[in-house]
């Protein structure tokens, strides 16, 4: 009996596959039962391979999502080095408890997060939808925290291009030292490359938390927890990744020169 | 030339690696110690180190990302190919921002 | 073993297509548009890309038409900025960024390492869906009235100073993009993942590693031209001001970041054509490249220098450059050393192959000029940067990509295409080449300035020399469209391996079956193994009919 597709003979070398070939194969019975999983695509030769093609090519594309946010650190850094007292200034605008907060809220997520994955690899079907629940809340905690935070922003006219005022900053009614006006104007590039970088990271979390709907859904029916968890493996690498993205982001936008 | 089985062959490709499952107290562990170091990071941009500052909020920085790549996101017990597809990333990113600064460093540093 | 028959058909008065292949496992535009089959997303490729070449090319027709007179006559200069951005983008980022690896390197990589699929079907399907969009994108910018900021999108003049559709090219461009992030990335897991046993990394076919040295590049460079688009975008819609000196921002802070993708760029865009050229002329001179692993390193080599030259400072720039053109030549040297006492055939694909080592090697050492700085002092922005990124493009890239669509037009369609008048069309091309830019060599050393309708009158009769080779040109780029589209239905049948080439694709029958092998292949030979092949035909003489 021959089984078609990926079992391999070993004894055979490659043979021209024409027509005249394929008409003398024996003819591939659809009624064979697969003896494979059923979530095994047939490109592949084996669930393993499956499993390690598409874990190698999630880190890919964090790779390439590394490179996007690259750029903005890039400018981020040449910035920060010619306007420092404008990012000084800026930078403590920004409320630190709330970053502080947040920062715990994406960590407590990411180890949610890993819980889930651990769930899935243990086949307990209520923990995994628990621990997605749980990842939800959480990412729906620090987007909210955010907008809040926007929305402060916008009332004190820190919106770069809408509403940018530079008042704040050449005549300070904090404890700041006032800025000579030149340099004041160069805070509208800080908060540039704040909404920038916080706001493209928060269009992950968008993202990410509206795929954790869908995958909770489908948890819930017992996807993920008979033996086939790579999309929650996987989607747990992007869920990370986006958390080491704001572990950057926190120091390097919330925590400069706090000792003035 | 006996043909290598195919557990053999798997062995000896760069992509084989273990099933490893981490344990939730490895996890814990590990949130604990971010959660330690956010406050550090914290505390640490309340004091006057001068230029060490932004060093200091780095390398805190980057040893909480290590920590969540090598244990969250399981690298410790990923594949070679999968630890040298990482580090391929990192370096490329070094090398734009290396790059960059060259330039800059040459006519445009710190002065405006 | 004989070598004098190359091209052994089928005997004619029986030949016919075989019963089965990917064509006809399904029927109708569904089975087309919902496909996962790599093969069929590679035809899917192959006719959008022909159409935004000709669009493109007609923006070149304008260019050319507008040149013939010194005076800005046919149309407004600012018409004219138009006109030539979108060649520039439609060129670069619709054309040849996609060319080889979509068309070809979709069709043709998963059956050389012995898969039945790319590693991500789905992903193929929607890299040519953001494709489609980008194209809209990028026509509906053309349409609604054009931008003319040059396809390099310099700030300020981007982001502050123009009036035009700036944003809708931006974000097709950026939706390119991720279609070609995509196409990388399918292609580095199926190259690492998916090769059939026996299947080593030295004995893969150099056209996969070329394709995987790209592949790198796209999924490595692409991303920071990405975000550099996002932040134009932003910078226009809302304001920030990001490279707005006005606001503080640095305008050169651009230029790092585009062309930290844009340089790595023309290496994505020259690489794949790279690989067809190794397998043309091993194939055509029955001879194993000379120096494999050269060959291989060269161009992962190629790929990791690239990043470190588009640092387009001075004095780093000028030495950088110089020591990227070590492996192009190395390969040059490689194929030159096939050649040598090989079995030279003049097949189409052929003529080609020779077209691009003549025309890529021209065009590869004014790049050497250009990256002396002295030199490139003199010649920067004028039309001998125009015409030195033309030779290695068009010259270069484009041969290579038309050498590459006859050398697997056989194994696509089944069919062969008409050989004389396929022949007559690779002479055209190539007279029509050098007779357009050739002058621009002249003109430009001479001191025309590029991205300027208007030029001074002693400049008029090379430009209307290299108006009448484009003419040229276009009829030599008009001929395969119409001979291909005949060979569809009037071609002769092919047979499995015309060529008598090795690679795995030539032991399967043409058109393939869409599951590309009925068993998995094991391989034991190494690759350009032409004694293997004889053995293999001699073999098959004996088992089959």
């Amino acid at each position: 009996m021959t089984t078609s597709g990926w079992h391999t003979r070993r004894n055979t070398r490659c043979r021209p596959l024409d027509s005249h070939a394929i008409a003398t194969q024996p003819v591939h019975d659809a009624h064979e039962a697969h003896a494979h999983a059923p979530h095994l695509r047939h490109h592949f030769e084996t669930v393993e391979q499956q499993r390690e093609a598409s874990s190698f090519g999630m880190w890919l594309f964090l790779l390439t999502e590394i490179m996007f946010f690259g750029g903005l650190f890039t400018a981020y850094l040449i910035y920060r080095n010619w306007y420092y007292p404008a990012f000084v200034v800026g930078s403590h605008q920004l409320s630190i408890v709330l970053g502080t907060i947040n920062t715990a809220v994406l960590i407590c997520s990411s180890f949610t997060m890993a819980m889930g994955v651990y769930s899935a690899e243990m086949k307990r079907r209520t923990a995994l939808v628990g621990w997605l629940l749980a990842t939800i809340v959480l990412g729906g905690i620090f987007l909210g925290i955010k907008a809040d935070e926007y929305h402060e922003k916008w009332e004190k006219h820190h919106v770069p291009g809408l509403n940018f005022s530079v008042q704040d900053f050449t005549h300070p009614t904090d404890a700041e030292p006032a800025l000579p006006l030149d340099m004041a104007q160069k805070t509208q590039v800080y908060f540039s490359l704040y909404f920038a970088m916080t706001g493209m990271h928060a269009l992950h979390m968008v993202i990410g938390i509206s795929i954790l709907l869908v995958l909770v859904v489908k948890a819930w029916g017992g996807a993920y927890t008979t033996g086939h968890m790579t999309t929650i493996e996987n989607f747990g690498l992007y869920w990370h990744f986006v958390d080491i993205v704001w572990i950057f982001l926190f120091p390097l936008l919330y925590l400069i020169s706090r000792h003035q | 030339m006996s043909e290598p089985t195919r557990r053999e062959q798997l062995d000896q490709e760069p992509t084989h690696h273990e099933e490893h499952i981490v344990s939730p107290k490895v996890y814990g562990l590990i949130f604990g110690a971010l959660m330690v170091f956010t406050a550090l990071t914290v505390g640490a941009s309340y004091l006057e180190l001068g230029i060490f500052n932004p060093i200091v909020a780095i390398a805190i920085a980057v040893t909480k990302a290590v920590l969540v790549i090598l244990f969250f996101m399981h690298i410790k017990y990923s594949s070679r190919l999968t630890k040298l597809t990482v580090a391929a990333g990192f370096f490329t990113f070094l090398v734009l921002i290396t790059m960059t600064m060259t330039d800059y460093i040459s006519r445009a540093w710190g002065l405006w | 073993m004989s070598t004098a028959t190359i091209v052994k058909l089928p005997p004619q008065e029986t030949a016919s297509l075989p019963r089965r292949s990917y064509l006809n496992s399904e029927y109708g535009l569904k089975s087309w548009l919902l496909t996962g089959d790599h093969k069929r997303i590679a035809i899917l490729y192959l006719i959008s890309i022909t159409f935004f070449f000709f669009i493109g090319g007609a923006m070149a027709g304008l260019i050319r038409l507008e040149l013939l007179t010194p005076q800005s006559d046919l149309m407004a200069t600012d018409t004219y900025n138009k006109v030539f951005t979108m060649h520039g983008i439609i060129m670069v980022f619709l054309f040849l960024v996609p060319s080889v690896p979509a068309t070809i390197g979709n069709f043709v990589i998963p059956i050389m390492v012995g898969a039945k699929d790319l590693a991500f079907p789905k992903v193929n399907l929607l890299s040519w869906y953001l494709y489609i969009v980008a194209g809209i994108f990028t026509i509906s910018a053309l349409v609604l009235g054009g931008v003319d900021t040059g396809w390099t999108f310099t700030t300020p003049l981007s982001t502050h100073y123009l009036n035009t559709h700036v944003i809708t090219a931006g974000l097709g461009i950026f939706i390119a993009g991720f279609s070609s992030i995509f196409t990388g990335l399918n292609f580095i897991v199926t190259i690492h993942r998916m090769r059939a046993p026996g299947m080593t990394w030295f004995r893969l076919p150099l056209f996969v590693w070329s394709n995987y040295a790209a592949s790198i590049l796209m999924v490595l460079g692409t991303p920071v031209l990405a975000i550099t688009l996002v932040l134009v975008v932003l910078e226009r819609a809302i304001g920030i001001g990001v490279f707005d000196p006005a606001k503080g921002g640095d305008p050169l802070l651009f230029q790092h970041l585009f062309w930290f993708y844009s340089h790595p760029a023309v290496y994505i865009m020259i690489l794949p054509g790279m690989g067809v050229i190794s397998e043309v002329i091993s194939t055509f001179s029955r001879k194993r490249v000379f120096g494999y692993t050269a060959v291989a390193f060269s161009s992962v080599a190629i790929a990791v220098f690239g990043f470190f030259v588009s640092n387009y400072s001075a004095l780093v720039f000028s030495l950088l450059t110089m020591l990227v053109a070590v492996p192009s030549a190395i390969k040059i040297f490689n194929w030159a050393a096939t050649l040598y006492k090989g079995s030279i055939t003049f097949e189409t694909p052929m003529l080609y192959a020779f077209g691009f080592m003549g025309l890529f090697t021209i065009g590869g050492l004014t790049g050497v000029f250009l990256g002396s700085l002295g030199m490139d002092i003199h010649l920067t922005e004028t039309y001998f940067i125009v015409a030195h990124f033309h030779f290695v493009m068009v010259g270069g890239m484009l041969m290579a990509f038309l050498s590459g669509i006859h050398f697997w037009w056989p194994k696509m369609t089944g069919r062969m295409y008409p050989e004389a008048l396929s022949k007559l069309a690779a002479l055209t091309t190539f007279i029509g080449f050098n007779l357009t830019f050739f002058p621009q060599f002249i003109v430009g050393y001479l001191g025309m300035p590029r991205r300027y309708a208007a030029y001074p009158p002693e400049f008029q009769v090379l430009n209307v020399l290299s108006t009448a080779g484009a003419t040229v040109l276009g009829i030599g780029y008009l001929l395969p469209m119409l001979y291909l589209t005949w060979s569809l239905k009037y071609g002769k049948i092919a047979g499995s391996n015309p060529w008598q080439a090795t690679g795995l694709e030539w032991q399967i029958q043409s058109p393939p079956l869409t599951e590309n092998f009925i068993e998995t292949p094991l391989v034991d030979h190494e690759a350009y193994d032409y004694e293997w092949l004889a053995h293999q035909t001699e073999h098959e003489v004996q088992t089959v009919g």
